[in-house]
């Protein structure tokens, strides 16, 4: 028998409610792509981990907290970005699903291609998906590059796919002042958004620095040190661009 | 059937006293949801406005508005008095303690020294004749114990092993089925006292025999004084309530009754709100009742426990701090029958806390079950994110022990209604108790020899196996002397400052119960985790007593829902009650335990040396079964899960749990928290777990609430602290200070 694919985990939250529907056991897995100058996660852009666990370990211990899910609740995936490790999140997710359990994705998306052999694991793994949090961080491929170092092409495109396939998805923008939060990027995204059939629900993620000090700790440059969180207005105003009001 | 019952449906309950059987064959199930709620009326608003005019006036005045220095306190100590001078047509539920209200009784029977102590503390001087009565004509309660406690008992109380115990005031904890004066009136309860004295004994005077006569003969006597009390308010309670207004009037001179002769840690109102509920839907369908009528008198009867008062100490506040009366009072939960027992009226008592905001008193709680209406437990979620003022016990393991007709009786423990009393015994410091185990019974504050003289340990690196077996024959010790320490407390007490008014309303025949309890639970947990799991070495004084420790290498500990460290938090209460069980209880009480130190653990802390787990000297303990602070790092469901596998069977009185959550963490929206804190508590109580108070609001807010306590938006902030609430500003500064270091769950 071959050997259990095992993860390489940042660490388990196992009271989430605001990452997927219902109440939600949440694995961060190590390894991102992106370099968002926001990130709060800095400590999961390295694939590197000391805790490597299989799904079958993670799902044993996830199931000691089932009582709490009610009906909607579930496990969710998050990083880093899951797709990174994608191998071990198609064997977690088969394996819940075959528990029952409801599973959530929460992705960038970068690691996506139509490429193989990423394409077939992909399809794969939406298979085994009962919904994707998908982080639109940027619509505007330049500045895309520029918040993140990577482009948007292929996350939009993802994002079309998973449409067109059927999977439910929560879109999500993180609201950067001065940075994600201009009226036209907004009015894009939104456009954007009403081309997709299968989302659930928008939400705007207001910026907060809390993530700071693990960029300190980590030896990396912050550069949004001026950057305050937004005020309740702005995400307002955002929420009403984006059509969620 | 009798006038007052018309168009109640008859069963066992009209022939005998029999509350639970009226109840059952009487209330109506409510599934629906909070819209048919009303506001306050305008006299509640004025009533409540007068109120709490007094109680600002009363914290400026240092916290006490008034205080009684020449009339010991009695059912009809006290003409009726009002809140104000012509407010008597405005109250829908009349009765104060004294003659003013907030004004605090003076309660000598407890112990002298303490009743004077806490009139001069507040620079009042009790009349000298008082004293000269109390220390040379009558003896209390105090002076009975100090009498005949060993040189032991005293050294032992002096080290702190065992705190808080109830030997210079009242023991509380017993509450009397206030409900019976409604259903039955007072004259039939006499009638059937009276019975049960001729029934008393063959003629042979046994002690017992003769005690209980005595009993009921003092029980009969204040069920005359409730009377004499009630016709001074212009009722004559000897007769059945005839309608709802005069159902909670009756109910609440039962408990003025009590309040007015007992000064107990805990004085509980009952499960009085399905009772009520059967009388109010009597008078809407008559139409002699509005639905704002309605929610008026309930508004004014918890206006009137908000405003109960005692006269304390200065170390009784510290201990218990925030003055707390514990006037605990239930709601929800299920019948036998597997109908809920959610009734309108239960949206009433809670809604109280929106018509006149939150408040610590009376301390509500929810008997909660999965199965309860779907509507109840989300409006009840709501009024918790919205207020902290709520907590919730778990229905569905105290029904199969208690029935379906329990209260609550302190912060969190359960007693058949109107069938039960407990003695209450305080606690044993087991984390102390462990310390005695290593040092040889020496205590590592005092240096002084306060446990036997066992053999110490004196390794330099602590062996698991060692510790364990030492700390097994200290805790026996420990186990001994404080049942007995308790036995002679509670003889003193029954013989000094029997609790007349509340007995007379519990039946003759009553089942007792000995409620001992476990303070510094986790860091006993942690520490022996630390030792079996990870390197502990001893740091020793010049005299080789260990007074610190070095913990080298990480060990799993209690809170994180792993099963290593909860293994041994399981085991170590088991043992604990079963070292009880050992001994003689008092009248034939029935042993139990309870793991729910309330803020006293900032007290006990302070008594308590450096632990094997990392806890440095003096430093507050974790409060109930709280797990330590800091030790929590898997979030806030495998913290609940950890402590939901203590049986419950094994603390009959109870297992306290209390956890702050950001509201950030339970969702965006008001409507998305309060559903997930419904998941919470269904998960958390389908596991088996007891209790658990929730606190919705961050570290922000309560450290803007201790820097700026005028602010009028902290006036009635009130936080739940191990089963019960306080008002935050209310709380000494190192207590507060203690509540903010406490684990908040959030999400990042």
């Amino acid at each position: 028998m071959a050997e259990a694919i095992k993860g390489a985990i940042h660490s388990i939250e196992t009271f989430g409610s605001v990452d997927g529907p219902g109440v939600r056991y949440i694995v961060f897995l190590k390894g991102c792509n992106m370099r968002c100058r926001y990130c709060h996660n800095p400590d999961t852009w390295d694939f590197h981990s000391e805790d490597m666990r299989t799904a079958d370990e993670i799902l044993q211990n996830a199931v000691r907290y089932r009582e709490y899910w009610g009906e909607d609740g579930g496990i969710t995936v998050s990083g880093g970005d899951p797709l990174i490790q994608i191998d071990f999140v198609i064997d977690l997710f088969e394996k819940a699903k075959a528990m029952g359990i409801s599973t959530c994705l929460d992705t960038s998306a970068q690691p996506f291609t139509r490429e193989e052999p990423f394409f077939s694991k992909f399809n794969r793994l939406i298979k085994v998906t009962d919904t994707v949090l998908f982080d639109i961080k940027e619509i505007d491929d330049e500045k895309h590059k520029k918040l993140t170092g990577q482009t948007n092409k292929n996350i939009l495109d993802c994002c079309k796919y998973l449409s067109d396939q059927g999977v439910d998805m929560w879109i999500r923008h993180v609201l950067v002042p001065g940075l994600t939060d201009s009226d036209e990027e907004l009015i894009e995204t939104r456009k954007f958004i009403d081309t997709l059939k299968t989302v659930k629900k928008v939400e705007i993620l207001p910026y907060h620095s809390l993530g700071a000090f693990k960029y300190e700790k980590l030896g990396i440059k912050y550069t949004l040190s001026d950057v305050n969180a937004p005020a309740q207005e702005a995400v307002k105003y955002a929420e009403e661009l984006l059509g969620i009001r | 059937m009798r006038e007052e019952w018309r168009g109640f449906n008859a069963g066992h309950w009209t022939s005998d006293v029999n509350v639970r059987s009226f109840i059952q064959n009487n209330y109506t199930p409510y599934d629906g949801d909070a819209s048919f709620l009303q506001g306050p009326t305008d006299a509640t608003k004025e009533l409540w406005d007068e109120v709490q005019g007094l109680q600002k006036e009363e914290r400026a005045k240092g916290g006490v508005l008034d205080m009684e220095t020449k009339i010991v306190s009695g059912i009809t100590a006290y003409d009726a008095a009002y809140i104000t001078a012509d407010s008597k047509d405005k109250e829908k539920v009349v009765g104060l303690q004294t003659d003013k209200p907030l004004k605090r009784a003076f309660m000598p029977y407890g112990g002298i020294k303490m009743a004077e102590q806490a009139c001069t503390t507040y620079g009042y001087t009790p009349d000298p004749l008082l004293h000269k009565i109390f220390t040379e004509y009558h003896k209390t309660h105090n002076q009975g114990v100090f009498d005949a406690y060993t040189p032991e008992m005293k050294k032992v109380r002096h080290a702190h092993i065992l705190t808080g115990l109830p030997d210079t005031y009242g023991r509380g904890r017993i509450v009397g089925d206030y409900r019976r004066i409604a259903l039955y009136g007072i004259d039939f309860l006499i009638e059937e006292k009276k019975k049960d004295f001729d029934n008393c004994g063959d003629g042979t005077m046994t002690d017992d025999i003769v005690r209980k006569r005595e009993e009921i003969a003092d029980q009969m006597r204040a069920l005359r004084q409730m009377k004499e009390m009630a016709a001074s308010y212009g009722f004559d309670i000897s007769a059945p309530a005839k309608n709802a207004r005069e159902a909670v009037q009756w109910l609440y001179f039962g408990y003025l009754s009590a309040i007015k002769t007992q000064n107990g840690a805990a004085m509980s109102v009952g499960r009085v709100s399905t009772f009520l509920d059967i009388y109010i839907n009597r008078d809407i369908a008559e139409g002699t009742l509005t639905e704002a009528e309605a929610q008026e008198l309930i508004d004014h009867f918890v206006m009137k426990l908000r405003m109960v008062k005692f006269a304390r100490i200065p170390s009784y506040n510290q201990l218990f701090s925030g003055d707390p009366v514990w006037a605990t009072l239930e709601v929800a939960g299920m019948g036998q029958d597997g109908r809920s027992m959610v009734t309108k009226n239960d949206y009433r008592f809670l809604h109280t806390l929106e018509n006149m905001g939150p408040a610590p008193e009376p301390n509500l709680t929810v008997l909660y079950t999965k199965r309860l209406p779907e509507n109840f437990k989300k409006y009840a979620a709501k009024i918790s994110v919205t207020t902290s003022s709520i907590q919730y016990e778990n229905d569905d393991v105290m029904r199969p022990v208690w029935g379906d007709d329990y209260s609550i009786c302190c912060c969190v423990s359960a007693t058949q209604t109107g069938k039960e009393m407990q003695f209450f015994g305080a606690r044993a410091n087991l984390a102390k108790c462990l310390l005695y185990a290593i040092n040889g019974g020496v205590d590592e504050k005092l240096k002084e020899q306060i446990g036997p003289e066992y053999k110490p340990i004196t390794s330099e690196y602590l062996d698991y196996d060692e510790v364990c077996h030492k700390y097994d024959q200290m805790m026996d010790w420990l186990a001994g002397v404080y049942v007995n320490v308790l036995n002679l407390i509670q003889y003193m007490h029954d013989k000094y400052f029997y609790e007349a008014a509340e007995m007379a309303l519990i039946d003759t025949d009553v089942r007792r119960t000995f409620a001992t309890g476990i303070a510094g639970f986790s860091h006993v947990v942690d520490s022996l985790s630390a030792i079996k799991y990870a390197k502990v070495k001893t740091i020793r004084d010049e005299d080789g007593l260990v007074v610190d420790y070095e913990v080298e290498g990480d060990f799993p500990k209690y809170g994180n829902d792993d099963d290593r460290a909860d293994e041994i938090a399981v085991d170590l209460l088991k043992t604990f009650l079963n070292k009880i069980k050992k001994h003689h209880t008092y009248r034939d009480s029935e042993p139990t335990t309870s793991i729910l130190t309330i803020t006293s653990n900032v007290v006990y802390g302070k008594a308590t040396g450096a632990m094997p787990d990392g806890r440095k000297a003096g430093a507050p303990l974790s409060p109930g079964a709280n797990p330590s602070y800091g030790a929590e790092t898997s979030g806030l469901l495998a913290s609940l899960n950890s402590v939901a596998k203590l049986p419950y069977e094994y603390a009959l009185d109870g297992i306290s749990n209390t956890q702050t959550i950001n509201p950030a963490a339970l969702g965006h929206t008001e409507d998305e928290q309060s559903t997930t804190l419904v998941r919470v508590m269904d998960g958390y109580f389908s596991k088996g777990a007891h209790h658990v108070n929730v606190n919705v609001f961050g570290v922000e807010k309560l450290k803007d609430a201790m820097e700026h306590p005028e602010k009028p938006e902290y006036a009635n902030f009130t936080i739940r602290v191990s089963g019960y609430a306080v008002k935050f500003i209310d709380l000494t500064r190192e207590q507060q200070l203690d509540v903010i270091s406490r684990t908040e769950h959030k999400a990042l």
